[in-house]
């Protein structure tokens, strides 16, 4: 058996039309592994393609059999009205709230409404983060985050467990650099 | 001796009949809101009353034949696999045009019609009863299983392809179930009071609590308060269950108000 949990080669992903690759991928467990691009390179595409929701017109995504997947897409899912709290969101990927570390347990409590951008942000990423889920997709992690959150992002993605495996796709280049093992450019 | 009229055993099983779907078709409500579907309950019901009256022509029996075309419905809208109002809009139309068209040339389905557009709680029997307990039970057994199915569905909804796992068997499940009731309740109340029940408490709802399980709850109780509120005011007042439900419910939206006015300052 291999010893990625994801195996992507000669991948060519897209829409209508292929948008990304032809590129080679690969997430041993331990790692973050952090993907710049500049904007329309395909970075979210890829991600995508992963994940099973968009085209592969070419090439091969091998996943480790059983492997559970998170996604966080760039756009959360935020109606204006929204009385769930951060802790329904964490209960729903399988994230125990009781286990947040402090600054994210206090914005559990409080209806996702009146949560600023970069706080409902921080509880969307540390609940997937916390979740079962073995490979951790995240893309564009950092939106909306003020340097303080970053930097406690940057800690939170540091902290992966051994057997999991976490893709991180940003713009900013010095985010990646301080939070991921290896960063992969794509153009 | 309105009083009286109010514990008439006659009024027993209408009575229970309107306590067990009030709360039901509120709780569903706060999902369809949540999936930003709540005009799901107009089109239903409105389909559910086109059933009604085409069974009633064809004499068939009214809660079967409303359920039924409801359900075929509800598998059209599974099958075009469409998030959002749009289809639910050409339901409803569809729905009040056939309704209103097969009662104009049908003396017995002009009268189904006028029932199931006005409300006929008092005429529901121990059939309504104990298809509207079936229902609750079902729902209260199939809600651990759908709810965090359809939480990762609205908030995480590349989930289940991410992880090769099929998302049609909860959305088709749930709409059933949203089905089964909203054209149950249509035959029980009316089309408008099945709407507002399915629409006026979760949006009340989603105001004033905080956790979704709140949601749930101040759904269910505020259903369950407009309703027994309707109940004794229509007999004690003598008037149709039907339009007087749906008047609580809307005089209700005062504490939606008053707590975006409270937010506001």
């Amino acid at each position: 058996m291999s010893r990625y949990l994801l195996e992507c080669e000669g991948l060519v992903a897209g829409y209508d039309q292929p948008v990304v690759g032809p590129l080679d991928l690969r997430i041993a467990p331990g790692e973050v592994v952090g993907v710049f691009g500049p904007n329309g390179a395909g970075k979210s595409t890829l991600l995508r393609a992963i994940a099973g929701t968009a085209r592969i017109f070419a090439g091969v995504c091998r996943r480790r059999p059983g492997l559970r997947v998170a996604l966080q897409r760039q756009q959360a899912v935020r109606p204006e009205e929204l009385p769930l709290t951060g802790a329904d969101i964490a209960r729903v990927v399988g994230a125990n709230p009781a286990k947040a570390p402090p600054e994210v347990k206090a914005l559990l409590h409080p209806r996702l409404d009146r949560l600023s951008g970069g706080q409902f942000q921080l509880v969307q990423v540390w609940s997937v983060l916390a979740g079962p889920a073995e490979l951790v997709l995240l893309d564009e992690p950092t939106n909306n985050l003020d340097p303080a959150v970053k930097a406690r992002l940057t800690s939170l993605l540091r902290t992966v467990g051994e057997g999991r495996g976490i893709v991180v796709i940003s713009h900013e280049h010095d985010f990646l650099d301080m939070a991921c093992t290896r960063v992969v450019e794509i153009a | 001796m309105a009083l009286d009229t109010l514990v008439d055993p006659l009024f027993r099983v209408p009575f229970f009949t309107g306590l067990v779907l009030a709360p039901l078709a509120a709780l569903l409500g706060t999902w369809l809101r949540l999936r930003e579907e709540w005009l799901a309950a107009m089109a239903y019901a409105q389909v559910a009353a086109a059933g009604g009256v085409l069974g009633a022509v064809l004499n068939l029996a009214l809660v079967p034949a409303a359920l039924a075309i409801a359900a075929v419905a509800a598998v059209v809208k599974g099958l075009a696999a469409r998030a959002g109002n749009d289809h639910f809009a050409l339901f409803m139309l569809l729905g009040w045009g056939l309704t209103l068209l097969v009662a104009a040339n049908s003396a017995h389905g002009e009268m189904v019609g006028r029932a199931l557009l006005d409300g006929q709680l008092y005429f529901t029997g121990p059939g309504h009863l104990w298809a509207g307990a079936t229902l609750l039970a079902l729902t209260l057994a199939l809600l651990p299983w759908l709810a965090p199915r359809l939480l990762l569905s609205r908030f995480f909804p590349e989930h289940f392809a991410a992880n090769g796992l099929p998302a049609w068997r909860h959305k088709l499940v749930f709409d059933l179930l949203v089905v089964m009731v909203v054209a149950l309740t249509t035959t029980a109340v009316g089309v408008m009071a099945t709407f507002a029940l399915v629409f006026i408490p979760p949006w009340i709802a989603f105001a004033l609590a905080r956790g979704w399980r709140p949601v749930m709850v101040w759904s269910a109780l505020l259903a369950l308060g407009a309703y027994l509120i309707a109940f004794a005011g229509a007999i004690l007042l003598d008037q149709p269950f039907g339009p007087v439900l749906t008047l609580v419910l809307a005089s209700l939206a005062v504490l939606r108000l008053a707590r975006r006015a409270r937010n506001a300052t």
